[in-house]
């Protein structure tokens, strides 16, 4: 397993895939850096209350955290739909396979890696993004950390998934099906929200079983639940406080439950095992 | 595993029963069985689509069979403590084009889990073997076809594996190179290596294999050494001056046919052939060229696969 662990992260690095998304996130962070300055900038100028530029700065931080978890979505898909497909598709697998390697290790392996990778991205993103409008705006989420944890999971699951489908899908299709079915989930978890507040049963029935099949939204709710301002900053604001409440509730929803977050732990572990039993099946 | 295959007495390379492979509804391989002995080349041959290259994925466990069984080196075939005797070139191959030769030699080490202390010797030895040494430190993806392919050879001889599977191995190769290949699967035989060799050149094949054994549909229909399975051999005359009854007087040496002044004989053995040019020329003929009659593989290759038997031909 430690061998195809460290040839994963060998390849990320040799294949220059670190360096293109650190080079790809100090660019994003930059961007956006200089966004959050002139907000602040201008708002000054504009006699802003400090609880208006803080809340500002709060749903600006929320929108550039929701982009960045599709980003790392897509990112997620792009190194699990490979991770096996390709090299079964273009035959090095036979090479490997042909060894005293266990399926379950290259599998384990392989995850392992890519799980590395997610994670580090995801940890180093959200760090330094949140650290730079920290520094740039003195706005401070209530759980920068937990942020950062939700989007490092929310990038796992894309990636475990993925890595699922390639046992037995090509490249193509597995990300295919992963990009469609997380951003899938995601709409069902909006519709959800709102059954929730016009009470429509159905929608919230359909918002349970979305997270049951992919539990991708509730990990956005903890990315969202651990940067949006409390409910003292948007009291305090006296433009926008309403708007930024109704519009939180459908869009961001609430923290995730325990068993929720339970939930995920056993997801990553049931797919895990199911992709496992069906490469171990799989005819090369 | 250390389990013994039972037929032989001498734990065979390869042995096979009524190994069967389905894809759906396509039947890949009908019921392969043959034995391959410890230390000799065998040639596997057969017409594209007759199920070599499945038969060699269920020998390696990379694919399940769907019937049948396959031992190798003693152990069922997939068994991963055995695959630490074996080496596998794929006909398909392809190495991580982001690490240089010496860089996937040295992973290839890794997976057969060889002691770490000599891979500086195994690689270097393979390196020298397939002619690659001076592109050791060079990015396989910078590498052609025929290079890749002298890697993956390469690498399939990594710790002196007990049985080598040679999934066309020079089909990338130019007439040097399949030179080489031909001088190092003559190397492994001396040292005791059997090698299974898939080829389609039939002549690569008529050079190097002690057995071969002809599959098609699925299953084989003619296996056994190379001598025996290109029948009777022959001597071919162009001669003058015999009449009919001379003729046939010589059928004592053999079948005798004539067609466009050649004679040829069939069956003479090489110390009976100076015996027949005695009695032509006593009998009142001329001798203006002799030469040997063989049957080449090709020629038995089309016999058999245009018209297959339904049940496999045993000529050993």
């Amino acid at each position: 397993m430690t061998t195809i662990l460290r040839l994963t992260l060998r390849e990320a690095v040799r294949r220059r895939l670190i360096w293109a998304l650190f080079v790809m996130t100090v660019l994003v962070v930059v961007i956006t850096g200089w966004g959050f300055e002139r907000f602040v900038t201008i708002s000054h100028q504009r006699h802003l209350l400090d609880a208006e530029i803080r809340l500002g700065v709060a749903q600006l931080l929320l929108l550039v955290a929701f982009m960045f978890s599709f980003v790392l979505a897509m990112t997620a898909v792009f190194f699990g739909a490979p991770a096996l497909a390709a090299d079964v598709e273009s035959g090095l697998m036979l090479g490997l396979l042909s060894r005293p390697l266990r399926r379950v290790d290259l599998v384990l392996g392989r995850w392992l890696g890519l799980a590395v990778l997610v994670i580090a991205y995801a940890a180093l993103s959200g760090a330094l993004e949140i650290a730079v409008t920290a520094a740039l705006t003195g706005w401070v989420p209530p759980d920068p950390l937990g942020a950062v944890a939700y989007l490092a999971v929310e990038g796992v699951v894309l990636m475990t998934l993925a890595l699922l489908l390639s046992t037995r899908m090509s490249v193509v299709t597995g990300g295919a099906v992963a990009v469609v079915l997380f951003g899938l989930v995601w709409l069902i978890g909006i519709l959800a929200r709102f059954g929730a507040l016009l009470h429509i049963d159905a929608l919230t029935q359909a918002g349970i079983v979305s997270q049951l099949v992919l539990p991708s939204d509730a990990l956005w709710r903890g990315v969202a639940s651990s940067l949006q301002a409390p409910a003292a900053v948007i009291a305090a604001s006296v433009a926008g406080g309403q708007g930024a409440n109704g519009f939180n509730e459908v869009f961001t929803g609430s923290a995730p439950t325990v068993a929720e977050l339970a939930w995920v732990v056993a997801w990553i572990a049931i797919l895990l095992a199911g992709a496992v039993v069906l490469f171990r099946r799989r005819d090369l | 595993m250390t389990a013994v295959a039972g037929p032989v007495l001498e734990t065979p390379a390869i042995h096979t029963t009524e190994l069967a492979k389905r894809y759906g509804s396509t039947v890949a391989l009908t019921g392969l069985s043959l034995t391959v002995p410890g230390g000799e080349v065998f040639g596997f041959l057969g017409p594209n689509g007759a199920g070599k290259t499945t038969a060699v994925k269920l020998l390696l466990g990379l694919a399940a069979p769907s019937g049948g069984e396959a031992w190798l080196l003693g152990a069922p075939a997939g068994d991963a403590a055995t695959r630490r005797r074996v080496g596998y070139l794929p006909e398909l191959f392809r190495y991580q084009g982001w690490l240089t030769a010496r860089e996937v030699l040295a992973l290839h080490c890794e997976l057969a889990r060889l002691p770490r202390a000599g891979w500086g010797n195994e690689i270097a030895g393979a390196l020298r073997t397939v002619g690659l040494e001076r592109r050791a430190d060079d990015r396989v993806e910078a590498f052609s076809k025929g290079m890749q392919q002298r890697l993956g050879l390469g690498v399939a001889l990594l710790g002196r594996p007990d049985l080598v599977i040679l999934d066309e191995p020079t089909s990338a190769l130019d007439p040097v190179g399949r030179h080489e290949v031909r001088a190092i699967i003559r190397e492994l035989r001396e040292r005791g290596t059997a090698v299974f060799l898939n080829s389609h050149l039939l002549t690569e094949v008529e050079h190097v294999c002690d057995r071969v054994a002809v599959v098609d549909h699925g299953r084989v229909v003619a296996s056994g050494r190379l001598q025996e399975l290109l029948g009777t051999t022959g001597v071919r005359l162009r001669q003058a001056g015999l009449d009919q009854a001379a003729l046939q007087s010589l059928g004592r040496f053999g079948r005798t046919s004539v067609e466009d002044g050649w004679l040829t004989v069939e069956g003479p053995k090489d110390e009976e052939v100076a015996d027949l040019v005695a009695e032509i020329v006593r009998l009142g003929g001329r001798v203006y060229a002799v030469e040997p009659r063989q049957t080449t593989l090709e020629d038995r290759f089309l016999q058999l696969v245009d018209h297959a038997p339904a049940r496999a031909e045993e000529t050993r």
